[in-house]
């Protein structure tokens, strides 16, 4: 085996076998610090998968996915699944965000755990689990073991939401977040059933399921195309969300514990979208032009959508929630342009939203544990109480609505200017609309920071106190520091995007 | 012709290994008289039963009774993984009998006796060759469990389960032996592989009704809806040991028989519709129901007739002219028997979860009786939710996983899109009441509602299962486990 297939094997088997020597070492804090470690190793190995060669040296056309590195043995020949992983210019960013937002996470559990829920270390245990799920998908060549890690994520992230969701200790909130968790399993395992049932269509009709080959259509019939691409996209838009499915994400994201609502937004919505891209338009590319218009009007209305219900949001971590469906709109946008612009901008969307949101959420669930409630009426004045908090705050938040220089400009610009090079009456108006969305989101943020930092302290915030601790530094500076750096180098990002995204384009055309 | 016919006795032997064991466990209780020695006997039979199925079914097809080309009993690779199943199921089964056994009135002798004739009679269901021993082995294999399904003594619920079951199950009986006479009336045959020959002319006077009246009497035995009524009953009425056994090793009995009967004998035009309605009727009723049960035996019962909906679902592609191609007959019939297998397998453990987390001889209870339970026991606790979890067929229970991948790949082979959906909406309605099972075992345990006086339950579960039930606990979840990172070893056994 090649250093690359090593690396590719260890950054699943770290965190797994990790996640199995937390749960069972004794040692509340040890376990916890061990699970820290892991994280932290994973994150090395996805950042080396980076090393190796990037092109394609061999004769003939270039396949339309060459991955990096790739490993591929036989798993269960009977299911035509093989173990086949790979990564590659589109996968690797998502990669290494997944594992880096993993530490963040399990490194702020050493500290923080939700009081009076379960032990910190089960918690880190099943983020460990999440993180196997997530890679997994990302790294998958093989559209069964694509599907079989899609699941893997389903009831870990499930028990984080209802073990240590609800915001206080009654029976109340733990009901609210028991429910939110079931609505999020439903709603969930109902879109990869679906994703189930697209994959062997594709699989029944085409004899494999090998990404690599299948990508391009493999000779699929147009009727096994529309049908394929409509199971997949349905399946994909639950998880991204795309409007109107979108409605177990406010639930889940408010109810889940601060690193449970991270992990969901920041890497767990991008498992959709990266599946649209790769799996759903890869394999079926007939479907992806045909479906292309209606995905593009739901990305729209969930943009337009996800801005009006932010407007009139009253709890803060609500209002983040909501604004993901937003910005998962523009991301989803331009992956339905089918162009190499839209489909540039909808990954470094996936990756700005999921460090700019993943840290809102580390944010607001600093403002919730100090003020003990996420109500918009009760915060005020954060700036003249906790300056620092509420500078965080606002950074976040410009960061978010788009302003150019951070790193969520590239992403929702481009899939606007993705829409009008598309060109035509429909595609037109679809960009002028979404460029209406961007406005309203910069006018929900600027409420939201209003609201919050400006005024006069309420109660809630008046008991704040400047300092921040270490543990809550630790977690949020890399982010800090990613959002200027995507902001400023988009290239960090696609800088190796370029030539599996032209390839992609060139099969869809 | 020679009158004498010559009996081809190795073939035979899983079978004589299988009464064998009954008769010397009526002898060890006799004789001996003491519980640990008749079970250990009985063990050691049932052990001896699956080696010998194994062994004798290694070595390849072997036929026996035969007239001609047609043989009454062929004990060929599918033969010997039924006896095998059906050995280990009774073996998991005695482990969890072990509390029942040792401190409560039930008979041991009689108790072991019922069992291993009941095995008997599914050792012989996997060979048989033609309709009368295929309907006498199913009758033997349910026959026991009448008694069985009535052995808690003093129960009301327990008698009035036997009752129900015995009058269902006889009816069922009549029905599938009406449809045979009328297959006999009118083709002259009972031999499943002559009848296959012959009944492919459909336009035969009298077949069509035979066909619907020999399925339908076998769907009883599966629990299929209309014809599942007497499950949920029967099974909270009987001894959890007993109530496992029904929901494995009888329920694979039925499926058995019914894979023998459509596979071979039937044709494909007549039985297809009639199976892919079973399928979908049986599923999604089974699921519905199932999510407002508020007794755990219940909610099992009633999984495990939607359950049987999955195992039906492959059997349904015969519908449409894709579906009886050989190739994809094939792959459905060896799915079928795929998610049995799997099926038997998550579902043994689960019923073992629960003997673990109750006391000693206890019913199943109601769901709340388990609030918290995993929290006191962590690893019962685990597996009973590894176990539903796998039921579901989500990661980490990855057994249950791919036996619906292989379901609904089957389904798609055969071009049946839309039962292939069925499926997978009724996996959604699924994990809706085995994820609410699995919360209440992770759920905060009940507050004592008063210091002074006695709480509900009194009985409350012990603080670790006795040794059998673990061991059984154990090598089910293992087994479990084992299958899920290997499901080819399942899938190879089952298309042989």
């Amino acid at each position: 085996m090649s250093v690359g297939q090593v690396l590719l094997v260890a950054v699943l088997v770290l965190p797994a076998v990790g996640a199995a020597l937390v749960a069972v070492l004794p040692g509340e804090r040890a376990a916890r610090a061990l699970g820290t470690a892991v994280a932290g190793l994973t994150l090395v190995g996805t950042a080396l998968l980076v090393l190796g060669d990037h092109g394609w040296f061999g004769y003939g056309p270039a396949p339309a996915v060459q991955p990096w590195h790739e490993v591929d043995l036989p798993w269960v020949p009977g299911l035509d699944l093989r173990f086949h992983l790979g990564v590659d210019g589109i996968s690797w960013p998502l990669v290494v965000l997944t594992a880096l937002l993993t530490l963040l996470c399990c490194g702020y559990t050493v500290r923080r755990v939700p009081e009076g829920r379960g032990s910190g270390r089960a918690l880190v245990a099943l983020l460990l689990v999440v993180e196997v799920g997530i890679l997994g998908t990302f790294l998958a060549l093989d559209l069964v073991l694509f599907f079989v890690f899609f699941e893997v994520v389903l009831l870990p992230m499930y028990a984080i939401i209802a073990g240590w969701g609800g915001t206080g200790d009654d029976l109340p909130a733990r009901d609210a977040a028991r429910a939110a968790a079931r609505k999020f399993a439903l709603y969930t395992l109902f879109g990869s059933v679906l994703l189930l049932v697209g994959v062997f269509v594709v699989v029944a009709a085409a004899g494999t399921a090998d990404i690599v080959a299948l990508t391009g259509g493999a000779g699929l019939s147009r009727g096994t195309q529309l049908a394929a691409f409509a199971l997949l996209g349905l399946a994909f838009a639950v998880k991204a969300p795309l409007w109107p499915l979108h409605t177990w994400l406010p639930d889940a994201h408010t109810q889940a514990p601060t690193v449970g609502s991270v992990i969901l937004a920041g890497v767990l919505l991008k498992m959709g979208t990266y599946g649209l891209i790769r799996v759903a338009v890869g394999v079926a590319p007939e479907g992806a032009r045909w479906a292309a218009p209606i995905l593009g009007v739901l990305a729209v209305a969930a943009i337009l959508v996800g801005s009006l219900v932010c407007l009139a949001q009253d709890d803060l971590k609500r209002l983040i929630a909501y604004s993901s469906v937003g910005h998962m709109g523009f991301v989803l946008l331009g992956v339905a342009t089918l162009t190499a612009t839209g489909i540039q901008a909808a990954l470094i969307g996936n990756v700005a939203h999921g460090v700019i949101t993943g840290l809102l959420f580390f944010l607001a669930g600093a403002v919730k544990d100090r003020a003990h409630t996420g109500a918009l009426a009760e915060l005020s004045g954060l700036r003249e109480t906790a300056p620092r908090l509420a500078g965080l705050l606002g950074f976040a938040a410009v960061a978010s609505l788009g302003l150019p220089g951070l790193a969520g400009f590239w992403g929702e610009a481009f899939a606007v200017v993705a829409a009008v090079e598309r060109g035509g009456p429909l595609w037109t108006t679809l960009a002028v609309l979404a460029a209406v969305g961007g406005a309203l989101t910069a006018a929900y943020f600027l409420r939201l920071l209003r609201r919050v930092t400006h005024g006069r302290p309420s109660p809630a915030v008046g008991r704040f106190t400047p300092a921040l601790a270490g543990v809550e530094l630790t977690a949020w500076v890399p982010l800090v520091l990613l959002a200027l750096a995507v902001g400023l180098a988009p290239t960090l990002v696609l800088g190796y995007a370029t030539g599996p995204v032209d390839a992609l384009v060139g099969i869809v055309r | 012709m020679s009158v004498v016919q010559s009996v081809h006795n190795v073939a035979l032997l899983p079978a004589y290994l299988a009464a064998g064991t009954a008769v010397l466990v009526l002898l060890a209780d006799l004789l001996v008289g003491r519980a640990g020695a008749t079970v250990a006997v009985a063990c050691a039979g049932v052990v001896a039963t699956g080696v010998g199925a194994v062994v004798v079914g290694a070595a390849g097809t072997r036929r026996t009774f035969c007239v001609g080309a047609d043989c009454s009993w062929v004990f060929d690779g599918r033969a010997a993984l039924v006896a095998g199943v059906f050995a280990l199921l009774t073996l998991g089964v005695l482990g969890l009998s072990g509390p029942l056994l040792r401190g409560g009135p039930t008979p041991v002798g009689e108790y072991c006796f019922l069992l291993a004739c009941s095995m008997t009679g599914g050792v012989v269901l996997g060979a048989a060759g033609d309709l009368i021993t295929l309907i006498v082995a199913l009758e033997t294999l349910t026959l026991p469990l009448y008694v069985l399904v009535g052995l808690r003594r003093g129960s009301l619920a327990s008698a009035e389960a036997a009752v129900t079951f015995f009058v269902v199950s006889v009816v069922a009986t009549t029905v599938t032996l009406l449809g045979a006479a009328l297959l006999y009336a009118a083709t002259g045959g009972l031999h499943l592989d002559r009848l296959g020959g012959l009944a492919d002319a459909p336009d035969v006077p009298l077949v069509p009704a035979a066909v619907a009246l020999v399925v339908l009497g076998l769907a009883f035995k599966v629990a299929a809806v209309p014809f599942h009524a007497w499950a949920p009953a029967t099974y909270d009425g009987a001894p959890l040991p007993v109530a496992a056994y029904l929901s494995t090793a009888s329920k694979l009995g039925g499926v058995v028989a019914l894979l023998a009967v459509v596979q071979r004998a039937l044709p494909a035009e007549v039985t297809g519709p009639v199976l892919a309605l079973l399928a979908v009727l049986t599923m999604t009723v089974g699921n519905l129901v199932a999510l407002r049960q508020r007794r755990t035996v219940r909610l099992l019962a009633w999984s495990s007739v939607a359950q049987a909906g999955y195992i039906l679902a492959p059997l349904g592609v015969l519908v449409s002219a894709a579906g009886r191609a050989d190739d994809v007959r094939a792959g459905a019939y060896a799915a079928a028997v795929a998610y049995a297998v799997f099926f038997v397998v998550v579902e043994l453990a689960a019923f073992a979860a629960l003997v673990a987390l109750r006391p000693a001889g206890a019913d199943g209870g109601a769901l709340a009786d388990l609030r918290g339970a995993a929290r006191r026991r962590p690893w019962a606790g685990a597996a009973f939710a590894l176990a539903l979890v796998g039921l579901a067929g989500l990661p980490p229970g990855l057994a249950g996983l791919f036996a619906k991948v292989t379901v609904v790949r089957a389904v798609l082979d055969g071009g049946a899109g839309w039962l292939a959906l069925v499926v997978a909406v009724n996996a959604v309605i699924g994990l809706a009441y085995y994820l609410r099972l699995a919360a209440t075992l992770y759920a905060d345990p009940p507050a004592p509602a008063s210091a002074g006086e006695p709480a509900a339950s009194v009985r409350v579960a012990p603080a670790r299962a006795a040794w059998p039930v673990s061991v059984a606990l154990a090598g089910a979840t293992a087994l479990a486990v084992v299958i899920g990172f290997a499901p080819q070893l399942v899938l190879d056994l089952a298309s042989r």
